[in-house]
């Protein structure tokens, strides 16, 4: 999420003094032998839009059922607002949440859709027809009130799963791929109109997704999950500039994962030996490694410059020819091949017109970086 | 494909329907006839169904059998629905293959032996045979077809529907009642229409069950047609005919409309999308 710099950072994570709404407290699930959920512990905060991110079967969805009521846990403790909800059935949860195939009954309009839950509120009766009118109005759906689902479109059904899911004001919303069935163009409109009822009413949101990109622009924080396992639980700048690992630098956007061993160390700025006949490759890393330490550097292809010459101002410059051109309209990436068959993806703003760019195919190159531009991992 | 009207065709239509429907035409025909021997032709009349609406013990098997259908039917649909409910949803309990193995047995079980066994079971227990052990009787086989066709709409339904009623704070018997039940309505309604009419043309397990007090029709019919056929059971099996016929075109009439105005409405509903992209 996107902060103004006028305004004070919303980081509530980053205060100890805050309270978390939601806390898994060692939380084990496990399906017959299948471990789905291993061992987690996880703090989310009021307020907060938080994605769950990863590959399908890694748990995500089993956390979000957990949190809903769906599925028990075999270990552990889920609180919220500082009380333990393992016993509490679904029904009975200040939480709601909004399936993957909206899940809208047939049979009722979509006013009643949205009454539905009320009806079974203590809301007085008298009050529910101005909730319903004023969750339409949240999601422009007013003229659409007594349609049945069938009779509406994919975009405005998903829009209707959501006022519904919100109706009720919950202390927390779910959101299980909930763009997941619509087309790129609807998804990339729906994402923004999901921050800003997000901030509108100041739900706790909590997303699964298995697309990084929404999960990049809609949350507050991403955490990237593996085998039941939270791997890193970070904001979207902090999980794509700083990966704690391998997997995750690997997962969230495109990199170059160079294999090599820390030779001498020097403060934090090492130096790494990765291939026969190449020069080492210096990069800045954690402090206290010692020499010998077999790691990944990591570096994202936009931050590798290309060049016909060998650049002076850069203290990494690897010598290669092009295999391959990815023209993408607004950016180009280059595959170029290194002397011992390495393949380093060097990506380049196209902001000449094509005619313009004077490498091709075959020609020898000259990829770039600085010192700092890339990450040394240890797993 | 071959689309041409061949004369192939045309034979294997015809003797495909005159096999199924010939039967049936005589029988219309002969309800017609004024002469009093079934198989002589003496010209149009309408003159059993005026004997017929005479005849009181046609018209009271009639209302027995209605009676014992409407009420078997009712108990069927809801016990069927039960069971179906909780064989597709009942989740991994122990006998759960035995139950579901059970509960379709008598589908295949030769009426014979149900009734045998069902009269048995009420002269042990006392009962006293009448309408209510028809009732019993037919209850009974016909609860195993409403299962199988509310269970294989059940398989179908889309779970999560039932978990978006009990997050929005429905007590699962809430959910059931009003988001299932409604949504697998037309599978209920199919299953009581399918029990409806099989305890109306049942004859053998309702006359091991039935006692001198109740009469269905299709034990009256079959006991008359031993004395020798008479043109009122002809006029009788017309009207029969003629009820279910009309019956069927409606349903599949209502149907079919309502279906093509549903996909009418969804493609209207999809193009919204398309053209706000």
């Amino acid at each position: 999420m996107a902060q103004p710099g006028n305004k004070p950072v919303f980081a509530p994570w980053n205060d100890p003094h805050q309270k978390p709404l939601i806390q898994f407290k060692n939380v084990t699930k496990r399906f017959g032998d299948f471990v789905a959920i291993d061992d987690l512990t996880l703090d989310i905060y009021a307020k907060e839009f938080f994605a769950l991110l990863g590959p399908s079967g890694c748990g995500k969805t089993t956390l979000m059922r957990m949190l809903a009521g769906f599925e028990n846990v075999t270990r552990g403790e889920i609180l919220l607002d500082g009380q333990d909800i393992a016993r509490v059935p679904p029904n009975k949860r200040a939480v709601n949440m909004m399936f993957q195939s909206y899940a809208l009954f047939p049979h009722l309009s979509v006013a009643n859709n949205i009454a539905f839950g009320l009806k079974r509120s203590s809301m007085p009766k008298e009050k529910i027809p101005a909730r319903v009118e004023e969750m339409l109005r949240l999601v422009h759906l007013e003229q659409f009130a007594n349609r049945k689902p069938h009779q509406i479109s994919g975009g405005q059904r998903q829009r209707v799963a959501l006022a519904r899911s919100l109706a009720k004001a919950p202390k927390l919303l779910l959101l299980d791929e909930p763009l997941g069935a619509l087309d790129k163009k609807l998804r990339q409109d729906t994402q923004f109109e999901l921050m800003d009822i997000q901030e509108k009413t100041g739900t706790t949101f909590v997303i699964v997704t298995h697309d990084q990109e929404e999960a990049m622009t809609v949350a507050s924080r991403v955490a990237v999950m593996d085998n039941g396992r939270m791997i890193q639980v970070d904001t979207p700048d902090r999980i794509y500039e700083t990966p704690n690992s391998v997997y995750v630098a690997d997962f969230i956007g495109d990199v170059n994962l160079i294999k090599g061993r820390i030779e001498s160390s020097g403060g934090d700025n090492y130096t790494i030996q990765w291939a026969e006949g190449q020069a080492p490759i210096t990069a800045a890393g954690p402090q206290g490694l010692t020499s010998g330490t077999s790691c990944h550097f990591a570096i994202r292809p936009e931050k590798v410059a290309i060049s016909a010459e060998k650049p002076t101002d850069r203290s990494n410059a690897l010598q290669g020819k092009i295999l391959d051109i990815a023209y993408l309209g607004n950016v180009s990436t280059y595959h170029v091949e290194l002397a011992n068959g390495q393949i380093i993806k060097a990506q380049v703003a196209n902001n000449r017109r094509i005619s313009r760019r004077d490498m091709t195919w075959d020609d020898n190159v000259w990829v770039s970086f600085t010192d700092t531009a890339g990450l040394v991992l240890l797993k | 494909m071959n689309r041409k009207f061949t004369l192939f065709n045309a034979t294997s239509l015809t003797l495909g329907f005159a096999f199924l429907y010939l039967p049936m035409l005589i029988l219309i025909i002969y309800s017609f006839n004024a002469s009093k021997l079934v198989t002589v032709w003496a010209g149009f009349s309408t003159r059993w169904y005026g004997e017929l609406l005479q005849n009181d013990a046609f018209l009271d098997a009639a209302w027995v059998t209605i009676k014992v259908a409407a009420m078997s039917s009712t108990l069927a649909a809801i016990l069927g629905t039960m069971a179906a409910y909780v064989l597709v949803r009942g989740g991994r309990f122990m006998g759960r293959t035995l139950f579901s193995g059970m509960i379709y047995a008598p589908l295949v079980m030769p009426e014979v032996i149900t009734g045998l066994s069902l009269l048995l079971l009420f002269i042990s227990i006392g009962l006293d045979r009448g309408i209510f052990t028809i009732v019993l009787a037919h209850t009974t086989f016909s609860m195993c077809f409403v299962s199988v066709v509310v269970s294989s709409r059940l398989v179908t339904f889309d779970k999560s529907l039932e978990e978006a009623a009990l997050d929005l704070g429905c007590s699962p018997l809430d959910a059931f009642v009003s988001v299932t039940l409604p949504i697998i309505a037309p599978a209920v309604i199919s299953g009581w229409l399918l029990a409806f009419t099989l305890s109306l043309d049942d004859l053998v397990i309702a006359s091991f069950t039935t006692g001198p007090s109740a009469t269905t029709l299709p034990m009256k019919i079959f006991s008359s047609v031993r004395l020798g056929v008479s043109p009122e059971i002809n006029a009788l099996s017309t009207i029969m005919i003629s009820i279910v016929t009309v019956g069927v075109i409606t349903a599949s009439l209502i149907s079919k409309r309502s279906i093509a105005r549903k996909q009418g409405e969804e493609r209207t509903a999809a193009t919204v999308d398309a053209s706000a992209a």
